[in-house]
């Protein structure tokens, strides 16, 4: 039963090989705006008195934000599924799957899966040397238990980040070009799930807000649990809220294409 | 009579008063298409907007910049990569996909400059839309610095941000002819798009050093925006850094027209 897909499994990790350079220089190339950013920070903190703290960040803290943001980002980002997906509703080629016995869900998992471990692999030698270079900066996990807890905690924001790519591409279904509809959310998910800065440097009002939409879970949360930010019995409800929005991905990720599917096949006639 | 030079500019302004033509029709074909991609812009400036703002609420200055001078400076950052947009991204983009397909041999057939067809063959409209916006930001900033910029100073500016919009033109298409060598030139182009987000931090944030000294003269993106934002309110002790930034845009410029020249003539055509 599971033979087929550990197969989609092998055949993903072939497919991205061949993009090995490219990805290189894709993680190498958003280094530089990762510099830019650090370099922001360290002047907006050389302009206050020592040991100063912003939203409860010390420099150091800050500055692990960021590099602990990138990891995560390597770790979890869709990179082509929800383009790929979107172009396989457009151009028919889900017809296949519609008669094939495999779940197409599961297939894009296996894919999305094998695309993340080849994409962290060749990313771990660029990000590796831009970590050793501020290693003076990066501040180690708080305790054993912040470790393991980042560690579960990416691998639930990589479900995340997958059913929501998931959804947002099964618009296909109902529109032409999807493009537009995933970069207007991508944008709320860059400046909600705490990719821009710290969701705590925002006015309390607001950062209490977006912790009840889904993006922090998908950065926000597992940095913070790496930090210590998060502890005790808050720790134990963000795990819970982040699970939580997991399965509701993944419900609305089956229901998605159970409508679309029906709406393909009345067209296709 | 008019000279031959005369009568080259009128052809390559009517041409390219056609190549508009075609653009604006293309683009009403999908209104809400068009619509929607100036909203994406949109929500990205004010996403840059947001993130000053939000750290300008814990600080009153960065490297000597203060909250309205870098809301102008990412204004003037946004109208510069705005413009470059409008002109030249997407044409930019799809030189690689012309040498795939062999479109540029018809292209190279044509009796026209073939860098011309290339690099403006389209013009993407919603990009105006978005830098009358950044336009208006700009403004808006001088507004509350409450500063009203001199003839010198708004020529100045002017000036500066032709030389930035052609430093990202010219390095971006350095980029594309590297299309020539390798197929998968497409990535190294999406690669540039990086290269803007440090063009909105004031250049007083970084310090002496290589990442400095790179993205000065080499990769001029530190002065791009700052130059032109500084030449608008009048910042700079001397002209040097006006002349640094011309000079390195004509020096792109130069090289960009070598490499297209080179690769131009190792080019085989898509068939061979």
């Amino acid at each position: 039963m599971m033979g087929k897909y550990l197969h989609v499994l092998g055949i993903g990790i072939q497919n991205t090989l061949v993009y090995r350079a490219n990805f290189l220089f894709r993680a190498a190339a958003s280094l530089v705006p990762l510099a830019g950013t650090i370099y922001l920070w360290k002047a907006i903190y050389g302009g206050q008195h020592a040991d100063a703290s912003i939203g409860g960040y010390t420099i150091s803290q800050m500055v692990s934000y960021y590099l602990l943001v990138t990891l995560v980002d390597a770790f979890t980002a869709v990179a082509e599924d929800d383009w790929q997906i979107a172009a396989e509703i457009k151009d028919g080629n889900i017809s296949q799957f519609l008669l094939k016995p495999i779940d197409y869900l599961t297939y894009r998992l296996c894919l999305y899966l094998s695309g993340r471990a080849i994409y962290t692999t060749v990313a771990l030698v660029p990000v590796g040397i831009f970590l050793f270079v501020l290693r003076g900066y990066l501040v180690p996990p708080h305790d054993a238990m912040a470790l393991v807890g980042f560690m579960a905690s990416c691998a639930l924001a990589g479900l995340l980040q997958f059913f929501l790519a998931y959804v947002m591409a099964m618009l296909a279904f109902w529109v032409l070009d999807v493009s537009t509809f995933i970069f207007i959310q991508f944008a709320f998910e860059y400046i909600a799930s705490g990719h821009l800065f710290p969701l705590d440097i925002l006015p309390a009002g607001l950062a209490r807000a977006i912790q009840f939409t889904p993006y922090p879970y998908l950065l926000h949360f597992p940095v913070s649990v790496y930090l210590g930010r998060i502890e005790g019995p808050r720790l134990w409800q963000g795990f819970a809220m982040q699970i939580a929005w997991v399965v509701a991905g993944y419900l609305a990720a089956r229901l998605a294409w159970s409508r679309g599917v029906k709406r393909y096949s009345a067209v296709g006639g | 009579m008019e000279t031959k030079t005369q009568s080259a500019w009128r052809r390559y302004a009517s041409l390219y008063a056609e190549l508009w033509k075609n653009s604006v029709v293309r683009e009403m074909q999908f209104k809400a298409n068009f619509l929607l991609w100036i909203v994406v812009e949109l929500l990205w400036f004010a996403l840059q907007l947001a993130f000053m703002s939000v750290v300008y609420s814990h600080t009153e200055s960065i490297a000597g910049w203060t909250r309205w001078q870098v809301v102008l400076l990412v204004g003037c950052s946004n109208l510069i990569q705005q413009l470059f947009t409008a002109f030249f991204l997407t044409n930019l983009m799809e030189i690689s996909e012309h040498i795939r397909t062999g479109r540029l041999d018809f292209m190279l057939l044509l009796p026209v400059n073939t860098r011309f067809l290339v690099s403006l063959r389209k013009v993407d409209l919603g990009a105006f839309a978005n830098a009358a916006a950044a336009g208006a930001v700009v403004v808006y900033a001088l507004h509350r610095l409450a500063h009203v910029p001199t003839v010198a100073e708004i020529l100045g500016f002017g000036a500066m941000a032709l030389a930035g919009l052609s430093v990202h033109y010219s390095l971006m298409f350095l980029l594309s002819t590297v299309a020539f060598y390798t197929v998968r030139a497409q990535g190294i182009v999406f690669g540039y798009y990086n290269l803007f987000n440090i063009a909105r931090i004031p250049d007083g944030a970084f310090p002496p050093g290589t990442f400095r000294r790179v993205f000065t003269f080499v990769l001029p993106m530190i002065l791009v925006a700052n130059i032109p934002t500084r030449a608008l309110l009048g910042t700079m002790a001397s002209p040097l850094p006006m002349a640094l930034l011309a000079g390195i845009a004509l020096v792109l410029f130069a090289a960009s027209e070598w490499f297209w020249r080179r690769a131009l003539t190792r080019y085989a055509g898509a068939s061979s």
